[in-house]
């Protein structure tokens, strides 16, 4: 008997891992200045983002048929390093793909991410602070996105949003941007060695994870607009 | 045609929403078939030959026969054809004005598009003066252009205008709570104080009453009563009809 597909073995882990997050809160419109301001909470990790845009763009930077989109992220303490300038990148790219960027040309849009409090799942929290930002800024998108942080344990258990004493004991750390529409991998950022069945493994649990993020996101939209003016 | 759309108006939608074309299942050959139209807003686009897609969050709003779209709360303006705006004149050269209307460019207008405005007779226009003007060209491939005059060669209450007033910024949603019909705000700021005030749909409000206190409590109560309720908005207004403001 041939052993069973890698996918249907996810589709069995998926059906049996109780997908646990940390409690998650987000707030809107907190920032008087910027178009567009978000605040997301994960457990303790916190992240506050901020876009301006369509803006004005240098003529150096401008792009003729499309809007030029900057992500800065500024960390807790001290003045962005290496490791933010790659996040910044896999954020970047992640909001490139959902935005739709042809109907702003030669405009900026500028993206930043102020680190409040970090206890594991960094990454995620910054493109789910900077989905909501978006939102809240009225840029047109073709889908939502969210952010899910997966890690593997020494004993191979995978963890999903683990806070930060769990990452420093994993030996594997995977973030997936996951997309609202079909529930695909939008960016990856893996950090550790593991087989390729756990990483299918673990893009699994992340999509059924995020179903729970999608969820929160419409509920606070809905709250938002709820108060009626 | 697109049943699922109805339904959900006055519900909030969230970028990513699709709605399908629905195929009735019988044709009829003897019947003529009745081509239903769909006039799409802010909010929605139209996505291949069947669907429909969300692209702003908000709630999901409908004009009789055939109009809907997505209303969202934005500070951010994106010039459209037709729409009335204040500008900040920021560069005068030769004879084209560059205006700030706070989007992402500066918009042009011509020395020409005011009322009685000849090669000879030139309007007088300053750098820094407010204008009120409507736009003729906006889309996102070219630059924006105003004009102050109406299809007619008449200025119908556009031109350089703002001696004596002040100018601030409210959010975009206000701007249209107050440009509707019978609108309750402008309405109840009516009922407080006698003002002058030019809405301008990018977001900028010009204001002037009977003396300069009046003038700065118009536009902090414009300011505040952003995001207020209905009956928040009365209590400010009845608050500051008592003076206690």
């Amino acid at each position: 008997m041939s052993p069973p597909s890698p996918r249907s073995r996810s589709m069995e882990v998926c059906a049996r891992t109780n997908v646990t997050l940390r409690e998650f809160g987000c707030e809107q419109t907190l920032l008087s200045r910027p178009d567009g301001s978000a605040s997301f909470v994960q457990g303790d990790t916190s992240v506050m983002a901020a876009v301006y845009g369509p803006a004005e763009v240098k003529v150096s930077k401008e792009i003729y048929d499309r809007a030029t989109l900057e992500v800065l992220i500024q960390p807790k303490v001290g003045l962005p390093s290496v490791r933010e300038r790659s996040q910044e990148q896999c954020v970047r790219e992640t909001c490139e793909a959902s935005l739709l960027l042809t109907l702003h040309p030669r405009s900026s849009l500028t993206l930043i991410l102020q680190l409040i409090h970090d206890d594991g799942s960094r990454l995620s929290c910054f493109l789910n602070a900077a989905c909501m930002a978006l939102m809240d800024a009225g840029l047109p998108m073709n889908c939502l996105f969210c952010g899910v942080t997966c890690a593997i344990n020494a004993d191979s258990e995978i963890i999903t949003d683990p806070t930060a004493a769990q990452e420093k004991e994993s030996r594997a750390l995977m973030t997936f941007a996951i997309d609202s529409k079909e529930q695909r991998v939008m960016m990856s950022y893996t950090t550790g060695s593991f087989s390729v069945h756990e990483l299918q493994q673990c893009i699994a649990v992340s999509q059924k994870a995020s179903e729970n993020i999608f969820q929160f996101y419409r509920d606070s939209v809905r709250r938002r607009y709820s108060k009626n003016l | 045609m697109f049943s699922g759309l109805r339904e959900k108006v006055g519900q909030v939608l969230v970028p990513g929403d699709e709605f399908c074309l629905e195929i009735p299942e019988t044709l009829s050959l003897s019947e003529p078939m009745k081509p239903e139209k769909v006039l799409l807003g802010p909010g929605l686009k139209r996505k291949g030959d069947r669907k429909l897609l969300v692209v702003k969050s908000g709630v999901l709003r409908h004009k009789q026969p055939h109009v809907f779209w997505v209303e969202n709360q934005q500070r951010r303006y994106v010039p459209a054809r037709g729409e009335t705006v204040i500008g900040i004149i920021t560069v005068k050269s030769g004879d084209v004005f560059k205006v700030d209307v706070g989007g992402s460019e500066q918009a042009s207008l011509s020395y020409l598009a005011f009322e009685g405005a000849t090669k000879r007779n030139r309007p007088n226009v300053q750098v820094g003066d407010l204008v009120f003007a409507q736009f003729s060209v906006a889309n996102q491939h070219m630059e924006p252009e105003l004009v102050c005059v109406d299809s007619a060669g008449r200025a119908n209450g556009m031109g350089v205008f703002g001696a004596g007033g002040l100018l601030f910024s409210v959010s975009l949603g206000l701007i249209r709570r107050l440009l509707r019909p019978r609108s309750d705000v402008l309405s109840d700021l009516q009922k407080l104080l006698p003002c002058e005030l030019v809405v301008g749909m990018n977001g900028r409000l010009w204001a002037r009453a009977s003396s300069v206190q009046q003038t700065l409590v118009v536009s902090n109560l414009l300011q505040s009563c952003d995001t207020m309720s209905p009956p928040q908005r009365q209590q400010l207004f009845r608050r500051a009809a008592q003076g206690a403001l």
